[in-house]
């Protein structure tokens, strides 16, 4: 296997990955928030709910329709790229795919149609069950690309089958109960809460800012606010969660999200907030370390230690001396049906992963002229690969959490003021809003990057390792693709940002509302009903 | 016959359906692409062809994006397999289908016209080239194409892709199914549509009808004489899902007839496909055009159901390693995985058919060029 058009074809699928998740949890949180607007219209019968439920509505069209095209890449990509994956995975990690589509995706995408199109066709309550629909199928195709990125996180309810060569799906609620799953479900779906209520108030800041649409704008700004303070907790809560979960099941990439050389003496073990990670010499540069922090933020205990990546490192070597094992008789096992050969891999099973890893290192790529001699040698490589990039892992994690702790304030201060219908008196808090828009999208893409490169060398975790799990393909091809890939989305961001700041800029249609009013007197509501209430 | 092999046979079966549901569901939205420009001669023209199908074609891409899915899930090693030896046409084939969702939706969001010139030429060529590679990748597999595995399981490519995009065979099914497309779409534009596009539709999937039943007896005709697949060893259907050690294998000129000299009911497929390419072509002709569009299904059924029992039990053969050809009963998921997904299948896919129809229920009657123009929605 060429090495080059391996890391290519990861370079592809992470640009491809990177690029559709820009829209993803946008969709995700969109659909809920308009779901949401419409229910107040229905309920209250005031025309503008209709008009925001319209206005933002549109904007998520924009987002919406670049976000199904880049999906669809993802869903064959598997194919196209990684054939040894989809044929080692496929039986397990293919169901959830196909459920996905039959389940959520034909479901969002029907009725997203009559969302945009069936305003004067259908009957309130009918469009408002529409636009529920496609809340329920876009949250619900979250659900089981999550059930199928779990299954590589943490492969559960499958067992590999060495007639086939490859794992078979043996327990389907396993797969779809899995903790790893439906943990990571809740976190991304709600980071898409919190992508949508942080657009929708940054905008709505914007507005407010210009005195434009101001009674438009401050609802919609305090409905944002509110579904945000409550959306941006649940997500640090689970994302909490998430890390307990790693240290349970990834003990490697929890040990390079902290950057935990040395396994952790507690309860002093102290966490480090800043450090400069070095992969090469294995140690942390300028640490800054918080006592007794460490034990109860990841394992939720005092007492408990923390294994390091030099121990971790240490015990990979001894898996990866019983997979060279299993692996060389599955070798012969698949040639001459040998049961005794069947009967050793059977005893090595578990780690054959590690002697996939192996196999890389040995001459010609051939575990059988493995020496005396040149044994030591791969079998340090090999254990070398099982950790992660740490310093990747380390700031990729700070940065997420930097991100989410940032729109955390900015939901609470929004949601604090707009209550007190003191919003506008507070323009550095409606500045912060706008500029905060893209703060929970580069937090999404951040968290993909810790999850995923936290998981190598694996495509699934301790089975299967990413440098095999690539098709054969020749440099020229991947260059090929890499080209049109870039071209095609560089000009395709283009367009929706241009889209998008036109659309924004323009505001809603104020058919019905009076003029704004210029340089800003007090606020004030012509709708009847809306006057007196408590704002001003 | 074991259980495990009727579980094969069933997702082979259902695999013709969402073959036959892309063809018929997406092919209509990309004939109504190609189509374009030459129904609609300005711009008012053209936004009320995009808004005939503009409430379902999101929902219609959702059978290619489920084929993949499907593909995936009941026969990973063909998903792997196939996707990659087809790389560069795939990925040409990715690359139009990606431009079509944007251009729906941006085209008419910016009045320029050298803006919504350029999406119009994007919607015509991810029209037509998906809809020919889709028709090219038939007529590959029917000819088998160079792969062999190793002791993994992973595949290597013995041809260049060179070969896939440009042989003639395969070229005359890509157009076959692009006529298809043409005429399915042609249909639905006059379902909906008013004059002009209604005349100009008629025009264009009436000739299109003729030419696919011509294309199709010519298919029919070069068939004989292309090197077919069939098992000389002993053929296990319950056999564990892999290509390596499998039986043995020949290739015959004319071999993919074997199965309708076998079982001569079969002929009902090709006399299908072409008495239904004909009489659709009539009735659009009759100003019959609801009547047009589910005979372009029927011919669709007839067309992807001859090209399956052709080849019936093989999937995609191999040239350059027969035994280790890709067929229905070595490359599918595992019996659990197989069962799992047909139940799941089995109400699902109702389900999706229902709330489809209710959608074209809902959006159904005439669509008008005032209308759209003064549609804050449309597109």
């Amino acid at each position: 296997m060429d090495q080059g058009v391996v890391d290519l074809s990861r370079l592809q699928f992470a640009l491809t990955a990177l690029y559709h998740f820009q829209f993803v949890p946008l969709t995700l949180g969109m659909t809920f928030l308009l779901a949401a607007m419409e229910t107040v219209y229905v309920i209250t019968g005031k025309p503008i709910y209709k008009e925001m439920t319209q206005f933002w509505g549109k904007l998520f069209g924009i987002n919406f329709a670049i976000g199904v095209a880049t999906g669809l890449t993802m869903e064959f990509e598997f194919g196209t790229n990684w054939s040894m994956y989809s044929h080692f995975m496929g039986d397990v990690f293919g169901a959830p795919l196909a459920i996905e589509g039959m389940m959520a995706f034909f479901l969002e995408s029907t009725f997203v149609g009559l969302m945009f199109f069936g305003w004067n066709r259908l009957s309130r309550g009918g469009h408002l069950a529409v636009t529920y629909l496609v809340a329920l199928g876009s949250n619900l195709s979250a659900l089981w690309i999550l059930v199928a990125n779990g299954f590589m996180q943490d492969p559960v309810g499958a067992t590999f089958n060495p007639d086939t060569m490859r794992m078979e799906f043996t327990d389907f609620a396993a797969l779809v109960f899995s903790d790893d799953a439906q943990a990571k479900f809740v976190h991304t779906t709600i980071a898409g809460f919190v992508t949508g209520a942080m657009f929708v108030m940054g905008i709505s800041a914007y507005y407010m800012l210009r005195r434009q649409h101001r009674e438009f704008a401050a609802r919609s700004f305090r409905m944002a606010a509110l579904f945000g303070v409550i959306s941006s907790l649940a997500v640090v809560t689970l994302g909490d969660a998430l890390g307990r979960l790693d240290y349970l099941v990834q003990p490697t990439k929890l040990a390079a999200m902290e950057g935990i050389w040395h396994t952790t003496t507690p309860p002093a073990a102290p966490w480090t907030a800043f450090a400069i990670p070095d992969d090469v010499a294995q140690k942390n540069y300028a640490e800054i370390n918080i006592p007794f922090v460490l034990g109860p933020l990841v394992a939720h205990s005092f007492s408990t230690a923390i294994p390091g990546i030099i121990d971790l490192e240490q015990k990979a070597r001894v898996n990866t001396v019983r997979g060279i094992k299993a692996v060389m008789a599955l070798h012969q096992y698949s040639e001459d049906k040998d049961p005794a050969a069947l009967a050793t891999f059977k005893q090595y099973e578990q780690d054959m992963g590690y002697g996939f890893l192996a196999q890389r290192y040995a001459p010609d790529q051939d575990l059988s002229k493995l020496t005396a001699d040149n044994t030591p040698a791969v079998l340090d490589r090999a254990a070398r690969d099982t950790i992660p990039n740490v310093f990747v892992e380390f700031w990729g994690f700070r940065m997420m959490v930097a991100c989410g702790f940032a729109f955390v304030l900015v939901f609470a201060f929004g949601a604090y003021f707009s209550l007190r219908n003191e919003i506008e008196k507070h323009p550095w808090l409606l500045r912060a809003s706008m500029w905060a828009i893209p703060l929970p999208i580069i937090a999404c893409e951040y968290g993909w990057i810790v999850a995923e490169n936290g998981r190598q060398p694996w495509t699934v975790y301790g089975w299967l390792p990413t440098y095999m799990s690539a098709s054969s393909h020749s440099v020229g091809y991947m260059i090929f693709s890499l080209i049109g890939f870039v071209l095609l989305y560089s000009l395709f961001i283009a367009a929706e940002l241009y889209l998008m700041f036109k659309f924004a800029r323009l505001g809603p249609t104020d058919h019905a509302a009076p003029k704004p009013l210029e340089g800003g007197g007090p606020l004030t509501f012509s709708r009847p009903g809306y006057a007196d209430k408590s704002w001003q | 016959m074991e259980l495990y092999a009727i579980l094969k046979l069933v997702w082979a079966g259902l695999l013709g359906v969402l073959l036959i549901g892309l063809g018929v569901m997406m092919g209509m939205d990309m004939g109504v692409g190609t189509l374009l420009r030459f129904v609609g001669r300005n711009d008012g023209e053209r936004r009320t062809a995009l808004n005939i199908i503009g409430p379902h074609w999101e929902g219609n891409q959702v059978w290619f994006i489920l084929g993949g899915g499907a593909i995936f899930a009941a026969f990973p090693t063909l998903y792997a397999t196939s996707f990659s030896t087809f790389y560069v046409v795939m990925i040409l084939l990715l690359f139009s289908m990606i431009m079509r969702p944007v251009a729906f939706e941006y085209r008419s969001k910016v009045p320029g016209n050298a803006w919504r010139e350029t999406w119009d030429w994007a919607f015509l060529i991810s029209g037509a080239l998906p809809m020919i590679i889709y028709g090219a990748a038939f007529g590959n597999v029917l000819q088998g194409v160079g792969f062999h595995f190793d002791w993994t399981a992973q595949y290597h490519q013995d041809e260049s892709f060179i070969w896939y995009l440009l042989n003639p065979f395969a070229i005359l099914c890509g157009l076959l199914s692009l006529a298809l497309s043409i005429q399915q779409g042609g249909a639905m534009l006059m379902i909906r549509g008013v004059e002009p596009i209604y005349g100009r539709a008629r025009t264009y999937a009436s000739a299109a009808g003729l030419v696919a039943a011509v294309l199709f007896v010519l298919g029919g005709v070069w068939i004989q004489f292309i090197k077919g697949f069939v098992f000389t060893g002993k053929v296990d259907p319950s056999m564990p899902s892999t290509p390596l050690g499998g039986p043995a294998v020949a290739r015959q000129a004319g071999a993919w007839m074997d199965n309708f000299h076998a079982i001569p009911i079969l002929w009902v497929l090709p006399i299908l496909g072409v008495v239904s390419m004909v009489l659709a072509s009539i009735s659009l002709r009759a100003n019959r055009p609801a009547l047009g569009w589910w005979l372009g299904a029927l011919s669709w059924i007839g067309t992807i159901g001859t090209a399956g029992v052709a080849m019936f039990p093989f999937l995609m053969p191999s040239t350059t390693n027969p035994a280790q050809s890709l067929t229905v009963w070595n490359a599918t998921s595992s019996a659990y995985t197989l069962g799992c997904m047909v139940i799941l299948a089995g109400i699902f896919v109702p389900i999706i058919l229902c709330y489809t129809a209710w959608c074209f229920s809902v959006m159904r009657g005439k669509v008008r060029v005032e209308d759209v123009v003064h549609d804050d929605h449309s597109y």
